[in-house]
């Protein structure tokens, strides 16, 4: 596996991996494997719908849809793209994104959890054999028969913790080698002494032997080790399958060839080709070609600008109409993008370290439970000058405290928030990221992209007269600029005039002869008109007074919601934009947004969130463009819909799956609810604790309340945890 | 109590066995998709691609 498909968060700058993104993509089979996220599929006939869909396409193999990760593996020749699937899905009616096909990645965390999964199940074929047999010393047994069973009991367990353990013990060595103390030296420590005690009490035929209760913790210990490592291998992978390896490439005109290159490749003074609807691959100064171009998700801005011969472009903007040659300035680490990506990693270090609740226990804990241990055990030697009997207490102590309860309590959670909100549409690639959402009193939304859809839509074509909305849907068809088709479909259903001479100009618009008349549909400076500051395009028929035909950007599906949500939950609601004043004005008072910010540079963006911050906010950013990267890192918590910039999912800690808004409410709802449980759970812990420790520094505690104690506390937490669903 | 020496095997076979089970269930995938196989029997076209 080559480092770029684990990369972790600097890949912000597409750009800059893309050396060994190349490579990745060379060693890949010729046999594409292609992976899509499929968020909406939730039945058998999607199963069916879907698999039918992706089969029936020429070259496709084989197609297998994974209803629990909710994705397909498609099996296809070289020459079919994850963008052509996509298409197909849709056009049957699913909604899906392409994953990256790095997948081969998740497969490598899925071994770590298998072998997780392995060593719970050994623990736990032990555990169970172990406790029928301690039955018979509970309920009485005494002389050769109890002898025989702690025998038995040793020849289980002894070899099984060996093997089960090891997770606790390595984490505890490293720790320990390191001077720290974590969970897991408690927990070590516990084990080995318990087995150690219950070996020689075994030998001596003693009466308390601790086998069934260290196995049993090592079982439960497990089990919560388990539940968060799938959490997290979830959220590992969903950073590196959605962070779909981008690989930017560029046409560069060598003496008029053209040859694809990566952009490490380039040096300035190169000339590059852009052609319509391709992505600009490096900062430069256009040399030839007119057209249009889109920064949406560069600056925000949702109105395209006109680009010649002289413009300063840069990389990340899209080229909508026509041709584009470009002569590099900067590529690579000097562009635009890398810069942006050299904000994010400042915003990232300015980022408070978070330490999570459990860490925070610990902290409390193991400290704690070492002392208390220590001085039972110094406390009955002094007393009975026996160190067998102060050595049996101390086991004892370490057993009853043992954060069984404690390991349970936030993996327990966590699982059954995140397969909550998975199931509503939400990853959660950080796994903090919930109790970190459930602290946060502002939340702060990007406009373009985010809150809508980033896709124009006509208003007020009732206005048109019938002649002219004829002319305009003629005009309209003979062009791919998004405005045009965005016309093209809002006027889908009246007849089109005929013209002659259609042809486009890229940069400003289409033209035609209608009926030996003059007609052009395009920028306002073209047709002679005043530009005004929303997104407009103009019809003029003749000479006649060009007619301004506006255009509204849709709100994404369930923003709505999600504000009404937030704001009931009482939280601030802010919208930034790098848009232009009146667009973001009258966007946010239809949305009912009061506090806006209009016309931010990506830098400025980022540095508001760090000054709401400072003055104790806990800021929740939601955004898309490679302009918000920077705020969604610099961000107490942050969210990115599917449809963003890879730069921008990688920077958050949360994605929305599908094109649904709603789920960032219920999220925030969830949030809480699972830090109000994590709580409770540490609550029930820390009362069996003090109720049992008493019993085993008095010398009271017997095996069977050490595992009556154990399994009781990690079963109530367990079910506490479950009540989330 | 000399029937435990039968027993305690016997039992401890009886659960060995069941791990071997387990693990051999994971081996071959079961637990990959559950969801999608409580769905699948529910269809009414015949799987013609069960997976390897």
């Amino acid at each position: 596996m080559t480092a770029s498909l684990t990369h972790p968060r600097p890949a912000a700058c597409p750009a800059c991996n893309a050396a060994p993104a190349a490579e990745a993509l060379a060693a890949k089979p010729v046999d594409a494997r292609l992976m899509l996220s499929l968020p909406g599929i939730h039945c058998a006939g999607c199963i069916s719908g879907v698999e039918r869909a992706l089969e029936g396409v020429a070259g496709v193999r084989a197609a297998r849809v994974n209803l629990t990760l909710k994705r397909a593996a498609v099996e296809a020749g070289p020459e079919i793209t994850a963008g052509d699937l996509v298409a197909v899905l849709e056009r049957a009616g699913y909604e899906a994104h392409e994953l990256d096909p790095g997948v081969l990645a998740a497969t490598e965390a899925d071994k770590g959890a298998r072998d997780l999964l392995m060593r719970l199940a050994v623990a736990g074929f032990a555990m169970m054999n172990v406790m029928l047999l301690s039955v018979a010393v509970w309920s009485g047994a005494e002389g050769v028969t109890r002898d025989l069973m702690h025998w038995v009991s040793a020849a289980i367990v002894l070899p099984a913790i060996v093997f089960t353990g090891q997770p606790f013990y390595v984490n505890a060595w490293s720790a320990l080698r390191a001077g720290r103390l974590n969970m897991d030296v408690p927990i070590t420590l516990a084990i080995l002494l318990a087995v150690a005690t219950s070996l020689y009490e075994t030998i001596m035929s003693g009466e308390h032997a601790y086998f069934d209760a260290a196995i049993a913790l090592t079982f439960f210990l497990l089990a919560g080790r388990y539940l968060d490592y799938r959490t997290r291998a979830t959220a590992r992978s969903a950073a590196q399958e959605l962070a779909a390896l981008e690989v930017p490439r560029a046409i560069r005109l060598r003496d008029g060839v053209e040859e694809t290159v990566g952009i490490a490749d380039l040096a300035p003074g190169d000339v590059v080709l852009v052609r319509p609807g391709g992505r600009i691959p490096v900062d430069g100064t256009v040399t030839q070609g007119k057209s249009e171009i889109d920064r949406a998700l560069m600056t925000g801005e949702s109105l395209p600008a006109y680009a010649g011969p002289g413009s300063a472009v840069s990389a990340g903007e899209v080229n909508l109409t026509g041709p584009l040659r470009v002569e590099v300035t900067a590529a690579g680490k000097d562009s635009s993008l890398h810069r942006i990506a050299d904000l994010v990693a400042i915003a990232e270090s300015g980022r408070s370290r978070y330490t999570s609740l459990a860490d925070q226990a610990a902290k409390l804990y193991a400290p704690g439970v070492h002392i208390m241990a220590a001085l039972a055990a110094v406390g009955w030697y002094l007393y009975t000058f026996d160190l067998r009997i102060s050595l049996n207490i101390a086991a004892a102590v370490l057993i009853i405290t043992c954060p069984c309860a404690l390991g349970l309590a936030v993996p327990a959670v966590t699982t059954a928030a995140s397969g909550r909100l998975f199931r509503k549409g939400m990853l959660i690639k950080d796994g903090t990221a919930m109790e970190r959402l459930a602290e946060v009193d502002t939340v702060v939304f990007d406009k373009t992209g985010t809150l809508t859809l980033g896709i124009p839509q006509p208003v007020g074509l009732e206005g048109l007269s019938d002649a002219q909305a004829r002319v305009a849907l003629a005009l309209a068809q003979g062009s791919s600029h998004p405005l045009a088709q965005a016309l093209a479909a809002g006027l889908a259903g009246r007849e089109a005039e005929a013209l002659d001479g259609l042809r486009e100009v890229p940069g400003y618009g289409v033209e035609a002869m209608w009926n030996a008349t003059p007609v052009r549909l395009g920028r306002a400076a073209w047709v002679g008109a005043e530009a005004p500051d929303v997104t407009a395009t103009f019809l003029q028929i003749g000479d006649a007074e060009p007619v301004a035909l506006t255009f509204t950007d849709s709100l994404r599906p369930g923003a709505r919601e999600a504000l009404d949500g937030l704001k009931r939950a009482g939280l601030r609601v802010m919208l930034i934009s790098g848009d232009t004043r009146g667009a973001v004005r009258r966007f946010a008072d239809e949305i009912g947004i009061e506090e806006v910010l209009a016309e931010a540079l990506p830098a400025e963006k980022a540095a508001r969130i760090a000054a709401l911050s400072e003055d104790g906010a806990k800021v929740l950013m939601v955004g898309d463009g490679l302009n918000d990267t920077a705020a969604l890192a610099a961000a107490h918590v942050s969210i990115s819909p599917a449809s963003a910039l890879d730069a921008a999912r990688v920077a958050s800690d949360m994605v929305l799956l599908g094109k649904d808004l709603s789920p960032i409410a219920d999220a925030f709802d969830t949030a809480v609810k699972a830090r109000k449980r994590i709580r409770e759970n540490f609550s029930i812990a820390t009362v069996y604790n003090i109720v049992a420790v008493p019993f085993a520094v008095a010398g009271f505690a017997t095996p069977l309340a050490a595992a009556l104690a154990m399994s009781a506390s990690s079963i109530t937490v367990s079910l506490n945890a479950l009540r989330l669903k | 109590m000399d029937i435990l020496v039968i027993l305690i095997p016997v039992s401890l076979f009886l659960g060995a066995l069941g791990l071997v089970g387990f693990f051999w269930l994971l081996r071959k995938g079961q637990f990959d998709d559950p969801d999608g196989d409580a769905n699948r029997i529910l269809r009414d076209d015949y799987d013609d691609h069960p997976k390897q």
